[in-house]
C-alpha cells in the first residue's frame, strides 16, 4: 500500500484557500478592475501568495519546534485542542476581517494576505501534516496508520510549498477566470460560506487527530 | 448563519439595478409633540397588493422623545468587498438612531418584514461613554461594520464625528475617528470605497439647530460650509474644502456608486447673498479636492403675508434644498425643494453639466400645491427626504425635515405625507396618484425600501 496521499492532499489545502474568495484571488480581481488592467492581477499574486506563505510559514515553524520539544502524545492532544478550538470558535463567533482599504501597495497586501491567512487558521490544518511528516511508524497511538515512506523522509518545508503551489495555482486560475468569462456577478451565487465549512473541517480534523 | 450570499448583495451598482421590484418600504415617523413616542412605519409598494400605498403597521418607540430621523442596514453590497468580506451575514437588521435622544434601537425584520420587532436598545449613556458622541444621525454599513455619524457631545457641543458600531452584536466599539485634524461640525457622511476615502459635511452642532435655526448664527454664516476627506483605512483627516461661508449648511453627500470614480454631489441648503440653494459636485484627486457649484435654485419673489415670520423680511421664499439623492447608474439626481415645494430631476451624466429633465410641485410654503390623489386639498410641508429605488424607476418622497425647524418653516403644522413618483427611462418625473400615504399624526422623514435602495449600499467593484 502507498501513502503518496499526503502530498494531493497537502495540494488540495492548498487549493481550497485558493478557491476561497475571501483569502485572495478576489481582492486581485478588484484591483484589476479598478484599474481596468489585468496587469493588476499578476502584480497582486506575488504579494499575496507571500503573505499567506509567511502566515503558514509561521504556525508550522512554531508546530515543528513544539513536536520535537514534547512528546508524540502530547503535542498530537496539543494540535487537537488548538484545530477543535479554533473550529468551534469560527464556527460560533463568525465576526470578520476589519480591514478598510484597497489601496494597498505590495506591503500593505502582504499584511493583508498575512493577517486574513493567520486569522483564517489557514496554517493550522498543517498540524496534521507536522504530526505525520518525520514521525516513526512505531508512535504510540500511530498504529492504525502506517507511515508513508516519503512522507517520513520529506521535510516540512516541502510540505508548506506543495501547499502554497497549490494555494497560488487555484487562486490564479480563479482570478482569471472570474476576471475573463464569468465577471463578478458569479459572487451573487458561488460564493459559498466557506469560512463556515472551514470551521467544520478545523473541528473535524481535531477530533480525528485527537481519536486515531 | 448563511450558505450563500445574502441575495440583495450586489457587487455593482449596475448589478443592483437588477433587483426585484421593492414590496415594502420602511419610513421612520416623527411624533409631532416631542414628549410622544416615535414610529417605524412600514408601507406597502406592491402595486397588486390591496393595500398598496398604505401604511401596513407602525412600529412604536419605547421611549418618548427620539427624533427618528435616519437609519439604516446592518450590512448591505459593501458585504462583497474583498478585503473585509462578509457576505454571509444577513440584511435583516434596520437600525435607528434618535437624533435627540441618541438611542439605538436595532429592528429584526425576520421573520416577518412587515412587523420588525426591537431586539436590541443601546442607551444614550452607553452611547456617550463608548464614543464620547451624541445626536446620532447618518447610519452606513460598510468594510469595518455599522457606522453612524453624530452632530456633537453630551453637553451639546462640538466636535461631531463618527461612531462605529459591530454589526454582529451591535455593540458600540468607539469613536471612529484617529485623527481629525480640524474638523468640528458633522452631519453627513459616505465614501468613494475604490480610494479608501470618506467625505463628510456639516451641518450644526446640537446646541446651534435643536431649538430651531438661530438667525443670528446663520446671517453670521457659521452653520456649516466645509467638506472634510478622511483615510477610511487609516481614520484621519486627509484635508477640507470649503463651499465658502455665504452657503449655510453643506448637507446631503451622493458620491459617484462607481468605486473608479471620485466625485460626488452635495447641497447647500441657503446662500446668505440670495436666499439660494446649490448643488455642487466635489472631486477627489488622490491628495486633494475640489468643489465646483453646477446647479444653482433662486428663491422666489413672495408677499410677506405668505411667509412665516422667519422669512417675511426677505419677501422671498427659499428653496431650501435638503435632501438629494442619485440613481444606482449615477444619471439621474433628484433634488428636494422644501421651501419651494418642488422636487427636481436632473440629468448628470456629466456631472459638471447637469440638464432639469424632470420637475413636479407639491406642497410649498407658499405654493401648497395638492397632490392629485386629494383633489382640492392644498398640501403642507414640501418634498424633503428623497430615496430611489434600485432600478431607478420609482422615487419615494416624504415632506418633514426636523420638528424645530418644521415649526419655523411651516408654522400652521405639518400634515405628514410620503408620496411615490414614477420616473421615464430617459428622464421626466409624474406623482403616483394611487399612492398617498398619511401617518396620523406622526410626520415622515427618512425612506429605507426592503433589499436596499440608492442611498443604501455601497459598491466595492465598478458596473
Amino acid at each position: 500500500m502507498t501513502h503518496n496521499w499526503v502530498w494531493p492532499a497537502l495540494f488540495l489545502l492548498g487549493c481550497y484557500h485558493g478557491i476561497n474568495p475571501g483569502m485572495g484571488w478576489l481582492f486581485a480581481v478588484a484591483l484589476a478592475l479598478q484599474e481596468r488592467s489585468v496587469r493588476a492581477i499578476w502584480l497582486a499574486l506575488g504579494p499575496i501568495t507571500l503573505g499567506h506563505l509567511m502566515s503558514v510559514m509561521a504556525i508550522v515553524g512554531i508546530a515543528v519546534i513544539l513536536k520535537a520539544a514534547v512528546p508524540g502524545l502530547v503535542f498530537r492532544a496539543g494540535a487537537a485542542a488548538v484545530l477543535l478550538g479554533m473550529g468551534l470558535y469560527r464556527g460560533i463567533r463568525a465576526r470578520h476581517f476589519r480591514w478598510a482599504g484597497l489601496r494597498v501597495g505590495f506591503w500593505g497586501l502582504t499584511l493583508w494576505a498575512f493577517l486574513m491567512a493567520t486569522g483564517h487558521g489557514a496554517g493550522l490544518m498543517m498540524l496534521p501534516f507536522v504530526n505525520v511528516l518525520d514521525a516513526s511508524p512505531a508512535t504510540p497511538g500511530m498504529a492504525g496508520m502506517a507511515m508513508p515512506a516519503d512522507a517520513r523522509n520529506a521535510s516540512w518545508l516541502a510540505a508548506v510549498g506543495v501547499h502554497t503551489a497549490g494555494y497560488l495555482g487555484a487562486m490564479t486560475a480563479v482570478a482569471f477566470i472570474v476576471y475573463r468569462y464569468f465577471g463578478v456577478r458569479i459572487l451573487r451565487t458561488a460564493w459559498i460560506n466557506f469560512d463556515l465549512m472551514w470551521a467544520v473541517a478545523l473541528a473535524v480534523t481535531g477530533v480525528i487527530l485527537l481519536l486515531t | 448563519m448563511q450558505l450563500r450570499p445574502d441575495p440583495t448583495f450586489y457587487p455593482s451598482a449596475k448589478l443592483a439595478m437588477e433587483a426585484p421590484r421593492e414590496q415594502l418600504a420602511y419610513v421612520a415617523l416623527l411624533a409631532v409633540d416631542g414628549h410622544a413616542h416615535d414610529a417605524l412605519a412600514v408601507v406597502d409598494c406592491d402595486p397588486q397588493s390591496a393595500g398598496y400605498g398604505r401604511a401596513i403597521t407602525e412600529i412604536e418607540m419605547p421611549s418618548e422623545g427620539d427624533e427618528l430621523h435616519h437609519f439604516g442596514w446592518n450590512a448591505c453590497s459593501s458585504a462583497l468587498c474583498p478585503y473585509a468580506p462578509h457576505p454571509h451575514v444577513e440584511r435583516r437588521y434596520l437600525i435607528l438612531t434618535g437624533l435627540r435622544s441618541s438611542r439605538i434601537y436595532i429592528l429584526d425584520t425576520k421573520p416577518d418584514p412587515t412587523l420588525p420587532r426591537i431586539v436590541k436598545t443601546v442607551q444614550a449613556e452607553e452611547v456617550v461613554r463608548r464614543s464620547g458622541y451624541t445626536r446620532l444621525h447618518t447610519t452606513h454599513c460598510g468594510p469595518e461594520g455599522v457606522y453612524i455619524s453624530a452632530l456633537g457631545d453630551a453637553e451639546g457641543k462640538g466636535p461631531g464625528g463618527v461612531l462605529l458600531l459591530d454589526h454582529d452584536d451591535f455593540k458600540i466599539v468607539g469613536r471612529w475617528e484617529s485623527d481629525r485634524g480640524p474638523q468640528y461640525l458633522a452631519y453627513d457622511f459616505f465614501w468613494h470605497l475604490g480610494h479608501d476615502v470618506m467625505v463628510s459635511s456639516e451641518w450644526g452642532t446640537p446646541e446651534m439647530i435643536e431649538n430651531g435655526v438661530v438667525p443670528e448664527l446663520l446671517l453670521g454664516g457659521r452653520y456649516g460650509h466645509q467638506l472634510h476627506f478622511w483615510d477610511l483605512r487609516r481614520h484621519k483627516h486627509l484635508t477640507s474644502v470649503d463651499l465658502g461661508a455665504e452657503h449655510q449648511m453643506a448637507l446631503e453627500l451622493r458620491p459617484s456608486h462607481d468605486p473608479t470614480k471620485t466625485y460626488g454631489f452635495v447641497n447647500s441648503v441657503v446662500s446668505l447673498k440670495d436666499l439660494s440653494s446649490a448643488i455642487w459636485v466635489w472631486q477627489w484627486d488622490g491628495k486633494k479636492a475640489d468643489v465646483t457649484k453646477v446647479i444653482e435654485i433662486p428663491a422666489e419673489p413672495a408677499a410677506a403675508e405668505q411667509l412665516p415670520p422667519l422669512l417675511q423680511g426677505f419677501k422671498a421664499v427659499p428653496p431650501l434644498v435638503t435632501d438629494i439623492d442619485l440613481s444606482l447608474d449615477d444619471r439621474f439626481l433628484y433634488v428636494s425643494c422644501w421651501g419651494t415645494g418642488e422636487l427636481r430631476q436632473y440629468d448628470v451624466s456629466d456631472p459638471w453639466k447637469p440638464t432639469l429633465t424632470g420637475s413636479v410641485h407639491l406642497g410649498g410654503i407658499v405654493r401648497r400645491t395638492e397632490h392629485p390623489a386629494r383633489p382640492g386639498e392644498p398640501r403642507n410641508g414640501g418634498p424633503q427626504m428623497v430615496e430611489i429605488s434600485r432600478d431607478g424607476r420609482r422615487v419615494y418622497v416624504t415632506n418633514s425635515l426636523y420638528r424645530s425647524w418644521d415649526a419655523q418653516f411651516y408654522p400652521d403644522g405639518i400634515d405628514g405625507w410620503m408620496v411615490k413618483l414614477d420616473t421615464g427611462a430617459n428622464g421626466g418625473i409624474t406623482l403616483d396618484k394611487n399612492f398617498y400615504v398619511t401617518f396620523g399624526s406622526r410626520r415622515p422623514h427618512q425612506v429605507r425600501l426592503q433589499g436596499g435602495d440608492a442611498s443604501s449600499d455601497s459598491y466595492c467593484y465598478p458596473p
